[in-house]
């Protein structure tokens, strides 16, 4: 197995107006969790890109990306059943016509894996993210966006086995978001999030706040907004209630929110 | 003089990877570019202006692409150390599977969508197999598992070509492409530039002029469905 990851370090660029970035360095570790956020056009796509491609000062941002605290080996960046970060997006599709089992079983067979069960273990786990429940004989063209990228989170954690996984804007597609976070923890996993969800947001262990290109705030998980966090939670139980009643066909006459 | 040959199917980002390759190099290199097409292309007039580069374009009309471009090609050397050159890029049409427009002492890239699918690689051969670089476009819209497989199935079919993943339009792991054109050799003789795929083995009579179906009716090399084998018809 290729030598364990312990560390992704981001250094400093340059802002979209070319000034040196004032963050002295951001280190990411297996287990942590870390938030994205910041208006349209400020930077988020930028700072994950560069984390996915291990920028080396050759990207706009002028950043560096180290593995380990040094420039990673040329066949972790590039071979991407080595690379250790898995990047999940919106635009991420399964274009093979394929069943659900036959798509897990392509990708376990291409990593060699030999542990019998790991395919029903993948779609066990894909099934804890999401309310619609994907089959092992579904095909992966007619899943749903959430059931897609429920199974695409799964896949990275057992069978891609990635230290690091980054999701871009992956909160409205019907994913449980907070299982989803809670388990890429208890795996063991490095997440990042890019997010306008508050829960997402709140749940996160540091919080990257982005303006015009730079890092402009870095907030650590420090105790004083965990009220709001619970606040927060019960909402998006109650939402997420709603969406699933509302699914069903029922008719929401009581006050939503009396509870 | 480097010459390099960027092959593909149409749509798969070769105009994308050109692009890119200008933008990261023209500050050390004097490019120029031909495009060969069958009748309309626009890429040429759109490098001229975004880059000032010496472009044109050539159309094969009734000939086969690949054979108009194998025509022109010691003309367009000739053009291109006309204008100063450091740098030819030769971009194909991209349609034939079977007669790869690969030359020696060049650099041969051929560019492929990673959404054409997983099979595409294996369906490809020549195209692939007689390139030195495979650039997978589009990488960022397929899943983890499709991006391992596509790659796994490149190598199945050219075990020593370079793979180079890309989001052209963005510019990700083009570090590694400009490296290996950076490595390139110059065009040591032109005299001696040849093609390096096997030509085909039968001169194909639908191209003089035969335009009825079925091997019965057509000469030389044919094929009947139910057979692999070839068999010689006529003289």
């Amino acid at each position: 197995m290729d030598p364990e990851i312990t560390e992704i370090t981001v250094l400093p660029g340059r802002d979209k107006n070319g000034m040196q970035e004032t963050f002295d360095r951001i280190v990411i570790r297996p287990g942590e969790t870390l938030s994205i956020v910041g208006p349209t056009g400020s930077g988020k796509s930028a700072l994950i890109g560069d984390i996915e491609i291990f920028a080396r000062e050759d990207t706009a941002t002028g950043r560096t990306v180290l593995v380990n605290g040094g420039m990673p080996p040329e066949d972790l960046v590039r071979d991407p059943s080595k690379k250790p970060v898995a990047l999940i997006t919106q635009n991420t599709k399964c274009l093979a016509d394929l069943t659900v089992q036959e798509f897990l079983s392509m990708h376990v067979r291409s990593r060699r894996i030999e542990r019998d069960g790991i395919v029903a273990e993948t779609i066990a786990l894909a099934n804890e993210f999401t309310g619609e429940e994907i089959t092992a004989g579904a095909r992966m063209t007619a899943l749903s966006g959430g059931q897609t990228r429920s199974l695409m989170v799964a896949d990275a954690i057992t069978i891609g086995n990635t230290p690091i996984i980054i999701l871009d804007e992956v909160e409205n597609a019907g994913i449980f978001k907070d299982r989803v976070i809670e388990t890429l923890r208890a795996y063991g996993k490095a997440v990042i999030f890019v997010t306008h969800d508050p829960l997402v947001s709140l749940m996160c262990d540091r919080r990257i706040v982005m303006r015009n290109g730079t890092v402009t705030k870095i907030i650590e998980r420090d105790g004083e907004e965990e009220k709001a966090l619970a606040a927060i939670r019960k909402m998006d139980g109650i939402l997420s209630a709603l969406r699933e009643r509302i699914r069903a066909g029922e008719s929401i006459t009581e006050a939503a929110f009396a509870s | 003089m480097k010459l390099i040959v960027i092959a593909g199917p149409p749509s798969a980002g070769k105009t994308a990877v050109v692009r890119q390759i200008v933008r990261n190099l023209r500050a050390t290199a004097a490019i120029a570019y031909l495009k060969i097409d069958v009748v309309r292309a626009f890429e040429d007039e759109e490098l001229k202006e975004e880059f000032g580069i010496p472009a044109r374009k050539v159309y094969s009309g009734d000939l086969c692409p690949d054979h108009a471009g194998i025509m022109v090609m010691r003309d367009a050397i000739a053009w291109a150390a006309g204008e100063g050159a450091d740098i030819l890029i030769v971009e194909s049409a991209g349609l034939c599977l079977r007669c790869s427009p690969y030359l020696t002492q060049s650099l041969g890239i051929v560019v492929i969508s990673a959404v054409s699918g997983t099979h595409a690689p294996l369906k490809m051969g020549p195209m692939i197999a007689l390139a030195d670089v495979a650039v997978v476009t589009r990488i960022d819209l397929v899943s983890q598992a499709e991006k391992e497989v596509f790659r796994e199935r490149i190598l199945e079919v050219a075990p020593g070509i370079e793979i180079v993943e890309t989001n052209a339009l963005q510019g990700t792991g083009m570090r590694y492409l400009i490296r290996r054109i950076e490595e390139t050799g110059e065009i040591e003789d032109e005299d001696t530039i040849e093609v390096r795929g096997v030509p085909p083995l039968g001169v194909c009579t639908i191209c003089v002029g035969k335009k009825e179906i079925g091997w019965q009716r057509h000469f030389g090399v044919v094929r009947k469905l139910d057979s692999a084998d070839w068999i010689f018809r006529g003289d």
